[in-house]
């Protein structure tokens, strides 16, 4: 391929002890923490700037959170796990691992969808209230990034690990730039549900 | 390695179209940038003839634009706004960004470290598509019914929530835009940090790969808010909510449907968290191009290089705290305009500091008067003028006057204008010889410069005289009020001027096209110049350097004393060709 002889990309740098993708990750971490950011800043913002802000546990399904917590936290762990076997050249139980990833990523999906559409059942939008608003808006981006990261973790799954045979250093780190990213995605959610559900 | 047997093997749409090549993006950005910014200076030329003589028809071209946006060659307001909104937004996103940091940024920097390439070519790749597509969605805009978006470039809510079809084009090419931006400063991140050569230490590195380092930050952490806040704004006109909707708005007399509940000042707060940043991103590069132009130009290494760099460091981080100087009139208290107002002052001192240097290096020095360096030289007074012109605006008490008129208009020009994109005509002139392997003409750049120069301070300086007066900018009818019609004439002679610059951009058109073909030949280092780029051949091949480059020394040794040449290549080896010890 046209890479040219750029260094880096499968062993660390001895210098800055990182691959170029996994410092790559970090950067583009960096810029999801701003853009969640400015969202929670916004909540912030518009809840302290009126009186009457409903209690999210009023509104919102908690025990359902609470469950998709659970699930996320779980793919969590699996995500490690996979990688872990990868670095231990285990290359079927990495597979299993990682299924079991995308099914908890998927099963959060699917619960957040019974929530959203017990949400509309009730003729609650986000044109509802500016509580609702932020909710889906939030929640909404959240599940993209689930999403994203579910599709991320299938080309591993499938195409994406026919690296092994040619070069698996690489391979493993590919998989712990997709760990980092879905750990994010995890702590996200770990703040969203309480702010917008308990708090 | 068989990269360079490969290469040859790509068809054509993969060499030069969809390339993955650092150079040939940076081509594509830097010539897509400069066609943007002829567009966006053209819709301001159409705006100028309104300024000028309200209510004429326009002669000539007038009767080709259809009856939505011109009735009988008359301007309507819309479409006077439309041109308003869309010549800042193009100028600022798609013009001088994309030319300072995708173009120059890509085609520069990996050559300046010693780099084969960018560390993600695909990304690269990605990075100028999702910014064409993001072009390509700004200018279908003006198609749409309701034409494009018209609520200013800074998009304020409730006003743009309201505004017709144009304004969700707007959102979503933004959306591509700070996309295509956020791919572009991960890789300048990773390629800076991981692929310098080997001994091309942080203090070896030229001051414009510092620059470039130093705004690749400022995009990949500043951009995200924007994001957020065109989130929200999209959901505001799909979704029906209020984020940025206050509670019984009242929209064409009658009560809006919105929930309510929202907050407008939340999205300016958004805003200019990105923008005053982005204000940095437009200059920080053009402050590098000036940088490596002068130290070339007049053969004497530039004055103070760690001050310039810790500078411009720590002007990266300043910019953060900055933004609410914006919004000194939206009743924030004295409070917060006081923190605002001390923070803008003190990021006054690291901008002095940079532009104090790169004067002083003019000092002792063998100045050539090159067309680049002749830019580079102007960019000083004229990025002078811009930033001490600011200084009324970051004090509350001063921008109370001054806010939301031309004087401000003047002002942020200066800084861009005849500043960043003198800078950035710099770096065309200096760096064409490196993409093309050959010159551009001397003299059809004399031309442009002077003529440039004359017509550009023209168009800005009688502003800050309207701007004192009180003139409002975005006046649709520049002679609706009393207080505005004495200024006048100086809108025809500004007008007058507007044209004549456009006019004398056509020697550059001319001199960049002819060029290409017509250019006299030059080998790889026409300017004896120390930095890395100049030991590649011009142009670089696939992968840049035949053998990966070894620095020897810091990016400045010009007329070392006892040396045959007066420059010393960063890649020269120390005791070869009488070099003396590599520092």
């Amino acid at each position: 391929m046209s890479t040219a002889g750029i260094r880096f990309i499968s062993k660390p740098h001895p210098v800055t002890g990182v691959t170029n993708s996994k410092l790559g990750i970090w950067c583009f971490l960096a810029s999801e923490v701003m853009l969640f950011g400015g969202l929670f800043s916004a909540y912030i913002m518009l809840r302290t700037g009126t009186a009457d802000w409903p209690r999210g546990s009023s509104l919102l399904n908690v025990p359902l959170a609470t469950l998709n917590t659970l699930v996320l936290i779980t793919s969590s762990v699996t995500m490690v796990m996979s990688w872990a076997s990868l670095a231990m050249k285990d290359l079927k139980k990495y597979r299993m691992y990682m299924a079991f990833t995308i099914l908890l990523g998927l099963a959060f999906l699917v619960i957040k969808g019974f929530e959203y559409a017990h949400k509309f059942e009730n003729h609650h939008f986000p044109s509802t209230s500016t509580f609702y608003a932020i909710y889906f808006t939030l929640t909404g981006l959240h599940g993209l990034h689930v999403l994203g990261g579910i599709i991320v973790n299938l080309y591993f799954l499938g195409p994406g690990s026919a690296l092994w045979k040619t070069n698996p250093d690489q391979l493993t780190g590919r998989v712990e730039c997709a760990g980092l990213y879905w750990h994010f995605v995890d702590l996200v959610w770990i703040f969203l549900f309480p702010v917008l559900y308990l708090l | 390695m068989s990269d360079k047997h490969d290469s040859h093997e790509l068809p054509f749409w993969r060499k030069y179209i969809f390339s993955q090549d650092h150079k040939v993006i940076g081509i594509q950005y830097a010539v897509t940038g400069l066609l943007f910014l002829l567009f966006g200076f053209s819709l301001m030329m159409v705006m100028r003839w309104q300024l000028a003589y309200p209510g004429q028809p326009l002669p000539w071209i007038g009767k080709f634009f259809p009856e939505t946006m011109m009735i009988g060659g008359i301007m309507l307001p819309e479409f006077y706004n439309q041109l308003g909104a869309m010549h800042g937004t193009i100028m600022v996103f798609l013009g001088v960004v994309p030319l300072a940091v995708g173009g120059f940024g890509n085609f520069v920097l990996p050559l300046q470290i010693g780099a084969p390439d960018m560390a993600f070519p695909k990304l690269n790749m990605m990075s100028y598509w999702l910014y064409f597509i993001g072009g390509v969605i700004m200018i279908t805009s003006f198609f749409v019914p309701g034409g494009a978006a018209q609520s200013g470039w800074t998009s304020y809510p409730p006003l743009s929530v309201i505004a017709p079809t144009g304004q969700t084009l707007w959102l979503i090419g933004m959306a591509f835009l700070i996309n295509s931006s956020l791919l572009g400063s991960i890789n300048f991140i990773v390629t800076t940090v991981q692929l310098r050569a080997d001994g091309m230490s942080f203090f070896r590195l030229p001051f414009f790969v510092w620059a470039q380092f130093v705004t690749s930050f400022l995009l990949l952490l500043a951009f995200p808010p924007l994001m957020a806040a065109a989130v929200l704004q999209l959901m505001d006109r799909l979704a029906g909510s209020s984020f940025f909707m206050p509670s019984g708005l009242v929209v064409s007399g009658a009560v809006s449907h919105a929930s309510g509940g929202g907050n407008p000042l939340l999205w300016q707060h958004l805003f200019w968290f990105l923008a005053h940043p982005e204000v940095y991103v437009l200059v920080l590069p053009a402050m590098g191009i000036v940088g490596e132009i002068i130290a070339c130009n007049s053969r004497k290494p530039l004055y103070g290089y760690k001050a310039l760099v810790y500078s411009v460091i720590f002007v990266g981080f300043l910019s953060f705290i900055v933004w609410a100087h914006h919004m000194f009139l939206t009743g924030m208290g004295t409070k917060m305009a006081a923190f605002f107002q001390i923070t803008t002052m003190i990021i006054s001192i690291p901008s002095v500091v940079i532009l104090t240097t790169l004067i002083l290096s003019l000092w002792g020095g063998s100045i050539r008067f090159s067309v680049p360096m002749m830019f580079a030289l102007a960019f000083l007074p004229m990025f002078g003028i811009g930033g001490l012109t600011g200084l009324p605006l970051g004090l509350a008490a001063a921008d109370i006057y001054l806010h939301d008129t031309y004087y401000v208009i003047a002002h942020f020009h200066y800084v861009v204008a005849p500043g960043t994109i003198f800078a950035l005509f710099a770096g065309v002139y200096h760096w064409f010889p490196k993409a093309t392997g050959r010159k551009m003409s001397e003299t059809l750049g004399k031309i442009h410069f002077w003529f440039s120069l004359i017509f550009i301070n023209g168009v800005f300086m009688p502003m800050f005289i309207m701007g004192l007066a009180g003139v409002s900018r975005r006046l649709y009818d520049p002679i609706q009020y009393a207080h505005a019609q004495p200024t006048q004439p100086l809108n025809v002679f500004i007008s007058m001027s507007a044209w004549l610059l456009g006019l004398a951009q056509i020697p550059f058109i001319l001199n960049f096209f002819g060029s290409l073909f017509f250019g006299k030949k030059v080998n790889e280092n026409p300017w004896g110049a120390t930095t890395l780029e100049w030991t590649a051949p011009s142009p670089p091949p696939h992968g840049n350097f035949s053998t990966p480059p070894h620095v020897y020394r810091g990016p400045y040794e010009y007329s070392v004393p006892g040396q045959k040449n007066d420059f010393l290549p960063q890649s020269l080896p120390a005791g070869q060709a009488g070099a003396p010890e590599g520092r």
